[in-house]
């Protein structure tokens, strides 16, 4: 992966995360945030991760994003009217945010092995897929149906939360 | 070339989005849109940790991006439930702004 096509795909993942805080509409916020899944799907492809990159697309810009925005528009969630912002919250929550972000990059300054550059790779005889799906069901078979059971209990709770209360 | 660090720098600034707009925005929707820049943003460095340790046998280590799918799986299944919740929320108080939302505040 060239040094130009990272560059283009981290800035556009990076400005379309920051249009999700930027934008006082709900629906502006969900789109930008469909762009930065699809910049962040293109990084996990430059790093040879094709399979984690595909379901980046199909589980978040396609499943989790639909879902926002259906939600969004059975709320009719209009744009946030600009009620009086507190100047002080305001400064105090970016100034955390800023703290943390010099923090990291400051780990990340000492981290002597964050200035080498990827190690080639051997061309595999089996796909990305089959790799993943090896490890899946061979190391970690109890977390994957541990997994299940709690995408089964999320699918319960979420019926009986949605249902209409009797009065 | 593209270091580790790179990938390193654009996940931490990633993360800080998303903890910039839990911070700051009111919007329960937005909050939530903004956990997952959290989350993917873990992934990203995940992945390119993965990508970086190369084993004896010359492909990644596998293991790291299997976290990432089941990382993704629970994300998805955490924004179904934050949702619902939401929407029962809207029910009963017909507003989703944090600022409204004060019984439990101390």
């Amino acid at each position: 992966m060239s040094l130009f096509l990272f560059w283009i795909f981290a800035v556009l993942t990076v400005v379309f995360g920051a249009a999700v805080v930027l934008n006082r509409n709900p629906v502006a916020s969900a789109l930008s945030l469909v762009v930065s899944f699809l910049g962040l799907s293109a990084l996990f492809m430059s790093l040879d991760a094709f399979f984690v990159g595909i379901i980046q697309v199909l589980v978040y810009a396609g499943a989790v994003m639909v879902l926002f925005l259906f939600i969004i528009m059975l709320l009719d969630i209009r744009a946030e009217e600009r009620r009086r912002v507190n100047w002080l919250a305001a400064a105090g929550g970016t100034g955390v945010a800023v703290i943390l972000l010099v923090q990291i990059c400051v780990v990340i300054g000492h981290f002597q092995s964050a200035r080498r550059t990827f190690p080639p790779l051997e061309r595999s005889t089996t796909d990305d897929v089959w790799n993943i799906g090896r490890l899946l069901f061979n190391n970690y078979n109890l977390p994957f149906q541990i997994i299940g059971v709690l995408v089964l209990v999320a699918t319960i709770g979420v019926v009986l939360l949605s249902r209409r209360q009797p009065r | 070339m593209v270091t580790l660090g790179d990938y390193l720098i654009v996940s931490a600034i990633l993360f800080t989005i998303g903890f910039a707009g839990v911070m700051l925005r009111r919007n329960l929707i937005v909050i939530l849109m903004s956990l997952e820049l959290m989350l993917n943003a873990a992934n990203l460095s995940l992945v390119a940790f993965s990508r970086f340790r190369v084993g004896t046998n010359g492909l990644p280590d596998y293991n790291a991006q299997v976290f990432v799918f089941f990382v993704i799986t629970v994300a998805a299944a955490e924004v179904a439930v934050g949702l619902a919740l939401l929407v029962a929320l809207y029910r009963a108080r017909q507003t989703t702004d944090v600022d409204d939302i004060t019984s439990l505040k101390f």
